[in-house]
């Protein structure tokens, strides 16, 4: 199977081969369960979990036994979420996040609504970006949470962490953010932050693993467990750890630790040859805004094409995505633009490209013609 | 010799499962909800695996969710099973895996449910007119109850719990992790509401799982976000995990009798040897009984001995033995199993659960009786 080039790297990333030969010996020989504390092959399976753990941990400034294994940033955001409410429930609650979030928050935090939870969904402006003015008048007494994702998956723009750790300790409020698209991606460190989601597929680990960062020493609830039984995890997060992936995430963790910087500078300049020669088209713009974003992604509307054909004829050549992969089987334009003001057909004309450790200079290029042709044989056609 | 007797709580991977999976890490690594090629050729290989599952059992493809693993899956239909049809009790038995038992224990702490234990006798027995009465007495009940106990291997009578469940209107969920892929299922006779699968248990991946719901009894989605597992079940799909548990379960079902009279031609030696041998020991709950426990568990009781006291699984480590004491979820816990101590196992006599798979072999029985032989210094 020929695939075309690959530009889709926020939606999952391939395995690196040194993270596939990390977990090989974990399918085969060293196969045990990482409960089993009664025999060798349960020790080595719990040794190389908590080697992982360390890895994990280091990527992200945090303390090993701040990890908590999952099968995916999913769960982890909704043990978080739904972890919190338990904690509260009964009470009066309310919780700010905004309208840009991934689904994976949104849809938790409804599931929540539906509960009796107050929800605060803080507005964007056209660049994507949430007014911290509006996130300190949302607050209430009884907030229980701010949920606000580091970088967007869409639009790449990366909120004022800073700003908002500053606001969620003033407040002594939980803060939990989404880090899923920047872990392994550009440096991020967990201080001031007291619960961070992420995913080892979008940083070149596998599929089907995942973290919650639950940070230690502070006054403010931790979540209840969302899945029981077996008391893993310390109880966060029950069942049979998987461990091939988890040291698979180790691995992964482990080799975009020291190839983070490298990877961004690189990866910063082939996307500016990207966005600025697709943006010489006539009737495009740049969705999201140029100064505070992930240096790999780029998101561009193109005028005058239909959306949906637009992303068939790009997609020959190049994955490219409308949005997030998680809802890009939905016809309707991505939330996240809408929320920025972009009309609901400038809004599925839309495309994110995103670039990653094995994209090429000669791969932009020929993303660049590519689209260029399409562009001008989809207007002509109309 | 290196012998692995503790397949019950994990299995070693078979070689064409791991071949399976591993062009779907570097090769086709797409997402399967992306609509370009990577994604779309990796979403074909999703639905052929969920295909391949619910041809297997007998089930329809619409009623399999793929989750991260068995306890997910239990957790799964016993949260939201109980919500989405407004079920206020639930009926449960003592000797439950804890992904069951603590999971309905949440529920009633939380006021969801009034939660039902049945009694077991020693054996580890339930009595079917106590679970009648019960289910008479509340309709609309929830019903939880194993295939098989991953501990002492008793096996109950689905059919018969099923067809009671369905005459009182109850909804009936069973964690089959220790029986799928070592026995069939047809779920177009079977009368279960739900069912569950952990593909490490039949030689399939860690991290990978399955639940099956009967289309008339949908329940809602426990992990939200995003519209995968046709909104069922939120988050990128574990691809290699679905592709190898689909895979693993092919191959458990391809020689299915040829594996099960293999291993149960170990257990029988293994309890022939033992009786044979070990003076003064006996089997917890049915697994003694090949007709009535898993062919794949044996738990043994053996007689107070000080030289073992608390130390019999290290010892057998040290010989290159490895079993378990029970379930190795709480194994690390020093409380000891919930299992033995419901069935009033005496606590001063050592319990070993020995579980076999298709790749031991009658040496390495022979062998292990060798060293329990040393072990409790029985001289030939």
């Amino acid at each position: 199977m020929n695939y075309p080039i690959y530009m889709d790297y926020n939606a999952t990333t391939p395995c690196l081969e040194e993270v596939v030969q990390a977990m090989l010996p974990f399918f085969s020989q060293h196969f045990g369960n990482a409960a089993s504390k009664s025999h060798a092959y349960g020790w080595m399976a719990e040794n190389a979990i908590e080697n992982a753990r360390e890895q994990v941990a280091d990527l992200i400034g945090a303390k090993s036994k701040e990890i908590i294994f999952t099968s995916g940033a999913t769960e982890a955001i909704n043990l978080a979420i739904k972890g919190i409410f338990e904690v509260f429930k009964g009470k009066k609650q309310h919780y700010i996040t905004c309208q840009t979030e991934h689904k994976a928050v949104l849809d938790t935090f409804k599931s929540l609504e539906k509960e009796g939870a107050e929800i605060s969904y803080l507005s964007v402006n056209q660049y994507g970006e949430i007014d911290l003015e509006e996130v300190m008048s949302s607050i209430q007494e009884h907030t229980k949470m701010i949920a606000l994702m580091w970088g967007n998956n869409e639009t790449g723009l990366l909120h004022p962490m800073d700003d908002i750790i500053r606001i969620a300790n003033e407040k002594n409020i939980i803060l939990l953010t989404d880090a899923v698209q920047t872990v392994g991606k550009i440096p991020v460190n967990v201080s001031g932050i007291h619960m961070m989601a992420f995913s080892s597929h979008k940083f070149y680990g596998p599929k089907g693993v995942g973290a919650l960062y639950i940070r230690h020493n502070h006054p403010l609830p931790k979540p209840f467990p969302l899945i029981v039984g077996g008391g893993h995890e310390k109880g966060y997060r029950s069942g049979t750890l998987n461990v091939p992936g988890i040291v698979g995430m180790g691995k992964a963790a482990e080799i975009q630790q020291k190839s983070i910087e490298s990877d961004m500078d690189r990866l910063l300049l082939l996307r500016n040859k990207l966005e600025i020669n697709l943006l010489k088209i006539s009737g495009t713009k740049l969705n999201g805004s140029q100064k505070k974003r992930l240096p790999h992604v780029t998101n561009i509307s193109f005028e005058g094409v239909e959306g949906e054909e637009l992303l068939r004829a790009v997609n020959k050549k190049v994955a490219v995505s409308s949005g997030s992969a998680c809802t890009s089987i939905s016809p309707k334009p991505s939330h996240v633009l809408s929320a920025m003001g972009l009309d609901s057909d400038l809004g599925r004309a839309s495309i994110r490209f995103s670039l990653g450790k094995f994209s090429t200079e000669k791969e932009i290029e020929d993303c660049v013609s590519h689209v260029q042709q399409i562009i001008q044989e989809l207007r002509n056609k109309s | 010799m290196r012998v692995y007797f503790d397949n019950a709580a994990t299995t070693a991977m078979d070689d064409r499962v791991i071949e399976a999976m591993l062009p779907y890490m570097k090769l086709h690594y797409g997402n399967p909800s992306s609509v370009h090629s990577h994604g779309r050729e990796v979403r074909s290989a999703v639905e052929k695996a969920r295909k391949k599952v619910a041809e297997l059992i007998n089930a329809s493809p619409s009623e399999i969710f793929f989750t991260s693993g068995g306890t997910e899956a239990d957790n799964t239909a016993i949260v939201c099973g109980i919500e989405t049809h407004g079920i206020k009790h639930a009926i449960t038995s003592p000797i439950e895996h804890h992904a069951v038992l603590h999971t309905l224990e949440e529920c009633a702490k939380k006021g969801k449910i009034k939660l039902s234990l049945l009694d077991v006798n020693q054996k580890g027995e339930i009595n079917l007119d106590q679970l009648e009465g019960l289910l008479k007495a509340n309709p609309n009940s929830f019903v939880s109850l194993m295939h098989a106990n991953n501990e002492i291997g008793n096996i109950n009578d689905l059919n018969a719990i099923g067809n009671l469940a369905k005459t009182y209107g109850a909804f009936f969920h069973s964690d089959t992790v220790q029986t799928m892929g070592h026995y069939v299922h047809d779920l177009k006779t079977l009368p279960v509401d739900a069912l569950v699968a952990g593909g490490h248990k039949f030689h399939g991946p860690k991290g990978s799982g399955f639940l099956y719901v009967r289309k008339d009894k949908k329940i809602h989605p426990f992990i939200h976000g995003g519209a995968q597992e046709r909104n069922m079940r939120g988050g990128t799909e574990n691809v290699i995990g679905i592709i190898g548990i689909a895979k693993a379960l092919e191959l458990a079902y391809e020689d299915m009798n040829g594996h099960r009279s293999h291993i149960e031609s170990l257990k029988k030696r293994f309890i022939e040897l033992l009786k044979e041998n070990i003076p003064g020991v006996t089997f917890n709950g049915r697994s003694g009984d090949l007709e009535k426990s898993l062919y794949t568990v044996l738990n043994v009781s053996l007689p107070p001995s000080e030289e073992n006291r608390g130390m019999l699984l290290f010892n057998l480590d040290l010989h290159g033995i490895s079993a378990s004491g029970g379930s190795a979820c709480s194994s690390g816990a020093t409380v000891g199993s919930h299992v033995l101590r419901a069935l009033g196992h005496d606590p001063e006599r050592e319990s070993v659960r020995f579980s076999f798979s298709r790749y031991n072999t009658l040496e390495e029985v022979d062998y292990t009786i060798e060293k329990l032989k040393e072990l409790y210094a029985i001289s030939v």
